[in-house]
């Protein structure tokens, strides 16, 4: 039996999304929607974030891209090698007066199909279930809109579409899946910085990458959400990443929040009783 | 090209995770310099003296790849005494015309070519026409014929093999770009000397016969009134360090629409027929003789241009196109001039075109001076617009600039505007050439919604109809004689595909033609394009084949099919030393096998496959017979890659750095200050900044981004494209923004001699203010998506630009010009050409500024 | 205010998505359903001791407030039928769904015991009805603490301690309220004990809040959750001030009453408003967590 207490014979699915190749070309973003009728996000805001106009994920974007400008140090600072080697250099200008260079990262979000997953755990209809392939889905015919799942979701991807009540967020396209095919968004990803497939394989991959990336100098790359120990017993969708997680808009440190659970319902039983006790105290003496 | 070519930039990235080095040059920190290990920011339209700057590096360091030099470059060649270069004449090379603004060619040639006439060519040159180059040849745009294969010279050259001779082309090459040193790009360009020394080092130490560099481009190199030239620039470079014909070489020119590639080489240029054989003049080619021998190289693979033509003839005009006839030479249209997409458009404005096909076109928007387009729409009697959408160029009537501005007025607009819905790629079976040669076919995946019909559906029906239409006159002999059937299908009656890609490839007595190369010039072979002669061997579409890369070879030859022959890399016997055998175990593509006596090798061979490497042309041979067996470069008439370029050229035989028409500052290398032979349009709808004028003193550029394309027929009206970019933009620097005071997301108010626009403005460390001529100079970046219709609305960034055009091509130069920019929206209705007007007055008045 | 300085964002974008319920709706919904099961408690046992009005007041405000509180919910999820796949499965890992299960059962018994109130017919059942609203009544009080906590909101996530208490408490003044205002003062001796036990757990709990979860305490203390909760805890003691002299005092004991159900709604939308707030700003999220890492 699996962490998320998933049992059969299928290899749990998931995604390694590569930060470090990812170009930012939004074409995950607009292949999801296409593929799953998701509807626009609603709305034609610039919101000056880069190149960042849907902002986050939520029920209309089920793979966000977001867009990191940040200053380097300029050329001058750092010797010529370690520049080129950090695979990001700066916008080289070693003149005297030259103002930092710029780095820009791309990060493609998805749900993380968490291990623990807490809106499944909340979710009180069952319109939220673990597939075959060890992904969390929401069955549309059931949710009820409660949207108990919204906050409870650590990494805040799941959301109510407000056109129609109900909560949306990636399926892991559970239609492909079961049809043999990879996710929409990982099949049009042109550089592979989404790589769909079995979890483990994909952690040994991901493993691997870091270590090459650390070889050749890119002391900042990190991997996020593939650490079975973690708050969420590990993502079925995880990252590699070149700066702190908060930087791409990611909890440093996301806990299943149903891990306290057994402690909040003691808790709340006791007080209960505490109720129950302190009205009956209440009645107790003298009858007036 | 990370922004515009994702599916390709995949390969990049694969080869940066193999090792490459990525170095990206762009006035901008793009999505691609994002995951580039250097990002060159230089300052737009300065390329010529970036990659002068490398040429000199490896010329002065001895660091070009001899061997390969000397066997397959005319680096040997001898020039005329006549010949003058930029560095004796201050910017300007011998032959120069001032009035015409044109070169007279002839002193650019090879010495004593005259006397040496070219092997078995047996006539010499007929003086005074130089075919190639001059004024014919610049208002036709000749220079686009050289799409396969360079400019023919009727001459084998002297050569000094020591490449010591002061005439030779070697030495001729180290003078010229001696002074573009390091110093010189930092001045000009922006660049910082140190890391203008990295990429020296970078792209010199990976060049050899263990290594090659590849250089990338796109419309970054080439919108540009010296956009041919800067191609020559890494044309010279990459020659000179052997990157040609090898694998992991080349100069790949990134196309643009899916198919632009295919619309060059079965044109819907003015100036060309199929497979890059010149439109004929009314003036001077009267019969096919005439026409082909004018043209045709007699050397090299030219040589049979006669067959290419009655074949494409043949194709035309089937059994009416006999030998007495002809083969209906006399049907085809003449050129009488520049008939390019401005010169028509002025035309317009001038009531002498009154009718127009758009036909997958926006010039509303997408064409630069949108304005200058926009009066010549508004000057028809007729208009066809067939689209997806009901774009710009459609609408401009009753929503273009001009209406708003009251420069126009709807009730007075007499053009009579038909627009005719198109089907999709998605809705018809075709073929895409890409920009690898590559023909790739797409099937129809759904019917094409309500009426809209395929292109070939319009066209097909439309000439029926015609030709039904028209009784028999003599003069539409030309019509009624053209083969006109296809078979159709479906409730729609659409024609099929593939019966066209069969007439493209043409047949001979035996059925469907293999290869070029069994075309014939005595009418027993029909051919629509001789370079894509073989597409359907056997009667099989190649074209669509899909063997995956798994199942196959690196060369991958069974994925679709490349123009000619299927073969991937051009000029791949250079992959070869001079004796045949690889130049180096890594980077071994096509050699000789003694033994089988014929080139082998992963990929097709671009050469005779039997002719040896020691193969010596007997006296009198023509055509490819003409080459000798080192000659890799076959399309040339002397089978050499051009270090310099003796014909062909409309601007110099060798480039040399101008600054753009409009520019910010003064030419640090020559007083000549802009490409001497740019090609304006004088019209008073199309203003040009001064040069170095103060009331412009900020460059701008034009580009793509990744989330809409080109003018936004096909995006901004989808909504989930639009919300990705929701608005016009202008990127500039935080410098930029406090000199300017401009605020992030606030409005920006962009100003040239054209007009104003306004655009949001995002404030960004990715733009960079450049140290130029001991100056700063800011550059704001326009994406150019945006007009008035669709979804996402805004200003049209091309109606701030000028006409001015490469005079080889007819290209605007829209990556380089001169605007003013300050906070707030713009002036709306009849104050806007007002506000425009007193700009243009101050600037006119206005000193220039020193630099 | 986020000072940048202290940590990194995305744009100062939010990491979580704030509670998707609607307002006034479930923070309307918890305070009913605790003034519910408090009253119907109270109900219960002033049936057993014999104060029929307290009983009487208690049952009506354990079913009208379990109703209203339905009603409140079945607002939020927009249509009706929506309810109905809250029943379709328990699942002891989401408070909504045990809730429901509480709810709905609460709700049915605490409408039959009213309906028997108010139309005698069937008063053994009513009784019954009733005694077994009042056993559901103390766990009405407090699974919505759970149903809070059990996210990641993090003012909510992290009270997981204090909020049963808190809710417990408001619930106790509430219900306690509620039969201050409806019932003669000969009844309402125990009502003003339960209030007093009620107040004093509140106002401990609430200072807990404001004070004792680090970072997550902030949003208890500031902005619009803030003054809701300062005007709660006034609240509070001015109702437990006002009950000692309820049974002199009918206009007192009104007031009283008054004051109870004002606290009840400010600490229900105050406790609300805290968890937006701790959704909203992404330094509730990064500062803790990076801390946690840090150790
Ligand atoms: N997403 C998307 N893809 C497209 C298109 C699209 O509209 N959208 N259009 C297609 C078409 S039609 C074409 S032609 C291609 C064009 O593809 P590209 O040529 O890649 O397109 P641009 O963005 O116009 O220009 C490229 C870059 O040139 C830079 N540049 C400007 N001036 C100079 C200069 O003087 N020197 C150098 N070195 N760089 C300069 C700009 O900053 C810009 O980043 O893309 C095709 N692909
Ligand atoms: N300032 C500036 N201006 C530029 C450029 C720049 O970089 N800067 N780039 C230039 C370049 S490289 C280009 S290519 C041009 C592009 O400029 P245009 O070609 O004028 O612009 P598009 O929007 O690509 O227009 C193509 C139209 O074809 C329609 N279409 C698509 N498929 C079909 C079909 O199958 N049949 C028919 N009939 N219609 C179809 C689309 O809906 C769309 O409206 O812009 C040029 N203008
Ligand atoms: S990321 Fe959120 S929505 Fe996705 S599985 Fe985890 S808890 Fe559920
Ligand atoms: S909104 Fe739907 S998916 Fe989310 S918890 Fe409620 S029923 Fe489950
Ligand atoms: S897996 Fe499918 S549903 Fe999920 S983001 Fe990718 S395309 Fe969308
Ligand atoms: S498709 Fe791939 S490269 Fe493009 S934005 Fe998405 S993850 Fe990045
Ligand atoms: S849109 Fe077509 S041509 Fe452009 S990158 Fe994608 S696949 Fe290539
Ligand atoms: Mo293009």
């Amino acid at each position: 039996m699996g962490e998320s207490g998933y049992l059969g014979d299928q290899p749990r699915m998931g995604f390694f999304t590569d930060t470090s190749v990812c170009i930012g070309c939004k074409a995950c973003e607009v292949a999801c929607k296409e593929w799953n009728g998701v509807p626009e996000a609603g709305g034609l805001d610039l919101l000056g974030m880069s190149y960042d106009n849907t902002g986050a994920l939520g029920s209309n974007t089920w793979r966000h891209v977001a867009f990191i400008e940040q200053p380097v140090p300029s050329t001058k600072d750092v010797p010529a090698r370690d520049v080129v080697a950090l695979g990001m250099p700066a916008v080289g200008a070693p003149a005297p007066d030259e103002e930092p260079g710029v780095r820009w990262l791309m990060s493609s979000d998805v749900c993380k199909h968490c291990t623990h997953a807490a809106c499944l755990d909340v979710c009180p209809t069952g319109a939220l279930f673990r597939t075959e392939f060890d992904t969390v889905v929401v069955q549309q015919d059931i949710c009820n809109g409660c949207g108990y799942c919204v906050p409870a979701c650590p990494y805040g991807v799941i959301e109510k579409r407000k056109s129609d009540g109900r909560a949306f967020k990636c399926t892991l396209c559970y239609d492909r899946l079961g049809a043999g095919l990879e996710p929409a968004c990982a099949k049009a990803c042109p550089t592979d910085s989404i790589q769909f497939g079995e979890l483990d394989e994909l952690r040994e991959r991901a493993a691997e990458r870091v270590t090459t990336l650390h070889d050749s100098g890119v002391a900042e790359a990190r991997l996020y959400g593939h650490d079975p120990n973690d708050g969420v017993g590990g993502d079925g969708a995880f990252f590699l990443l070149l700066d702190e997680p908060e930087v791409y808009g990611l909890p440093p440190d996301p806990v299943v929040t149903t891990r306290d659970l057994p402690a909040m319902w003691k808790r709340a039983a006791a007080t209960a009783a505490g109720v129950a006790a302190a009205v009956a105290v209440s009645f107790l003496g003298r009858r007036r | 090209m990370a922004e515009c070519h994702p599916v390709g930039f995949q390969w990049v990235m694969e080869a940066k995770a193999r090792g490459a080095k990525i170095i990206h040059v762009d006035p901008r920190f793009t999505r691609t310099s994002a995951v580039s290990h250097v990002h060159a920011a230089l300052r737009a339209g300065t390329d010529i003296a970036f990659l002068g700057g490398l040429i000199n590096h490896v010329l002065r360091n001895g660091l070009d790849f001899r061997e390969y030099v000397l066997a397959y470059t005319n680096a040997a060649a001898i020039l005329t005494e006549e010949f003058a270069d930029t560095e004796d004449l201050d910017g300007l090379f011998s032959g120069y015309d001032p009035e015409k603004r044109q070169y007279d060619i002839s002193t650019w040639a090879y010495e004593d070519a005259d006397a040496t006439p070219a092997a078995g060519s047996g006539e010499p040159e007929q003086s005074g026409e130089h075919h190639h180059g001059g004024e014919r040849h610049q208002r036709a745009a000749r220079g686009e014929s050289y799409g396969s294969g360079g400019a023919s010279v009727h001459a084998k050259p002297k050569t000094d093999e020591t490449l010591q001779h002061p005439r030779c082309v070697y030495q001729v090459l180290k003078r010229h770009f001696a002074r573009y040193t390091p110093e010189a790009v930092a001045d000009i360009c922006g660049l910082p000397v140190e890391q203008f020394a990295e990429i020296a080092e970078a792209v010199t130490a990976n060049s050899g016969r263990e290594r090659t560099t590849a250089w990338v481009y796109s419309v970054g190199w080439t919108h540009h009134t010296v956009g041919a030239q800067y191609i020559r620039t890494a044309s010279i470079l990459q020659t000179l360090l052997g990157n040609i014909g090898r694998p992991g070489g080349g100069i790949l020119a990134l196309r643009g629409h899916a198919s632009i590639q295919g619309s060059t080489d079965i044109p819907t240029l003015f100036n060309l027929l199929p497979g890059y054989i010149p439109m004929p003049h009314a003036h001077e080619h009267f019969d096919l003789d005439g026409f082909v021998a004018a043209d045709a190289g007699k050397t090299g693979f030219w040589g049979n241009m006669r067959a290419y033509t009655v074949s494409l003839l043949k194709a035309y005009w089937g059994e009416s196109a006999q030998p007495g006839n002809d083969f209906r030479f006399d049907y085809l249209p003449r050129l009488t001039g520049d008939h390019g997409t401005y010169a028509t458009v002025q035309q317009q404005i001038e009531g002498e075109c009154k009718g127009y096909f758009l036909v997958g076109e926006n010039p509303a928007v997408g064409s630069a001076n949108g304005k200058f387009q926009r009066l010549g729409l508004a000057n028809l009697d007729w208009l066809v617009v067939r689209d997806l959408q009901l774009i710009e160029s459609a609408t401009f009537w009753k929503n273009g600039q001009e209406i708003e501005t009251g420069e126009l007025a709807t009730t007075e607009i007499g053009t009579e505007v038909f627009f005719l819905p198109a089907a999709a790629h998605t809705e018809k079976d075709g073929s895409f050439t890409n920009t690898q040669r590559l023909l790739q076919w797409h099937h129809k995946a759904v019917e094409p919604p309500g009426e809209a019909r395929s292109d070939l559906w319009f066209y097909y029906h439309l000439g029926r109809l015609i030709r039904e239409r028209i009784g028999d006159d003599p003069r539409d002999a030309p019509l009624r004689d053209l083969t006109w059937s296809y078979p159709t299908a479906g409730p729609t009656a659409d024609p099929s595909a593939e019966s066209v890609l069969a007439e493209i490839n043409g047949h001979g007595p035996d059925g469907p033609l293999a290869a070029y190369t069994e075309l014939k010039d005595d009418g027993s072979t029909t051919c629509g394009c001789w370079i894509y002669c073989g597409v359907r061997a056997d009667g099989h579409n190649h074209a669509a084949d899909r063997k995956p890369g798994s199942e196959q070879d690196w060369v991958a030859g069974g994925w679709a099919w490349a123009w000619p022959a299927n073969r991937r890399i051009l000029y791949n016997r250079a992959s070869a030393d001079p004796d045949g055998k690889a130049w180096s175990e890594r980077k071994k593509l096509i050699t000789w096998d003694a033994g089988q006596g014929r080139w082998v090798g992963p990929d097709v061979p671009d050469f005779e496959v039997t002719k040896p490497p020691d193969y010596v042309p007997p006296e009198g041979a023509k055509a490819q017979a003409a080459l000798g067996g080192a000659d890799a470069f076959i399309m040339q008439t002397d089978g050499k890659a051009w270090l310099f370029a003796p014909a062909g050229l409309a601007d110099g035989p060798l480039p040399a750095h101008y600054e753009p028409f409009e520019s910010p500052v003064g030419n640090a290398l020559y007083s000549q200050q802009e490409s001497p032979t740019r090609q304006t349009l004088d019209s008073p709808h199309n203003r040009y900044n001064p040069a170095r004028s103060k009331a412009y003193p900020y460059v701008f550029t034009t580009y793509r981004l990744t989330e809409h394309h080109t003018a936004g027929g096909m995006s901004r009206t989808l909504p989930y494209l639009a919300e990705l970019q929701p608005e016009f933009f202008c990127e500039v620097s935080p410098a930029l923004a406090a000199e300017r005071g401009l605020e992030h997301l606030g409005w920006a108010t962009i100003v040239s001699a054209r007009t104003a626009i306004e655009a949001r403005v995002l404030v960004t460390d990715r733009i960079k203010p450049l140290k130029v001529r001991g100056r700063t100079i800011h550059q704001v970046g326009l994406p150019y998506h945006w007009g008035p219709n669709g979804l996402s609305r805004g200003d049209a960034a091309n109606d701030l630009l000028s006409v001015v055009m490469d005079p080889n091509v007819h290209i605007q130069e829209a990556k380089a010009a001169t605007c003013d920019i300050r906070p707030g929206r713009r002036p709306r209705g009849p104050a806007l050409p007002v506000h425009v007007e007193e700009y243009r007055s101050r600037a006119e008045e206005g000193e220039p500024t020193d630099g | 205010m986020v000072e940048p300085a202290e940590f990194r964002s995305y744009y100062g974008r939010p990491i979580l998505k704030e509670p998707a319920w609607k307002q006034p709706d479930v923070p309307l919904y918890l305070f009913l359903g605790g003034a519910a099961g408090a009253s119907a408690s109270i109900a219960a046992l002033a049936d057993v001791t014999g104060r029929p009005e307290l009983a009487r007041a208690g049952r009506l405000v354990a079913s009208g407030g379990s109703i209203a509180s339905v009603a409140a919910l079945i607002h939020d999820l927009g249509k009706p039928t929506r309810f109905l796949h809250m029943l379709r499965v328990l699942k002891p890992t989401s408070p909504l769904s045990v809730g429901s299960w509480i709810l709905s059962p609460f709700s049915g018994l605490a409408a039959v015991a009213a309906a028997s109130e108010l139309s005698g017919i069937l008063p053994g059942a009513g009784r019954l009805a009733g005694a077994a609203a009042g056993l559901l009544g103390p766990a009405m009080c407090t699974y919505t603490a759970v149903l809070l906590s059990d996210t990641a909101t993090p003012s909510w996530h992290e009270a997981y301690g204090t909020l049963p208490i808190l809710f417990a408490g408001s619930a106790l003044t509430s219900g306690a309220g509620a039969a201050l205002l409806l019932v003669p003062s000969v009844e309402t001796g125990p009502v003003v004990r339960a209030g007093l036990i009620g107040a004093a757990a509140e106002l401990a709990a609430a200072r807990h809040a404001e004070t004792g979860l680090g970072l997550a305490s902030e949003p208890y203390r500031t902005g619009r959750a803030g003054k809701l909760l300062k005007a709660a805890r006034a609240l509070t003691a001015a109702g437990a001030g006002l009950s000692l002299v309820a049974r002199r005092n009918r206009a007192a004991g009104a007031a009283a009453g008054v004051a109870y159900l004002a606290a009840g709604l400010c600490t229900r939308f105050g406790v609300y408003a805290a968890g937006v707030e701790s959704a909203r700003d992404p330094k509730y999220v990064v500062v803790p967590q990076r801390e946690r890492l840090r150790r």
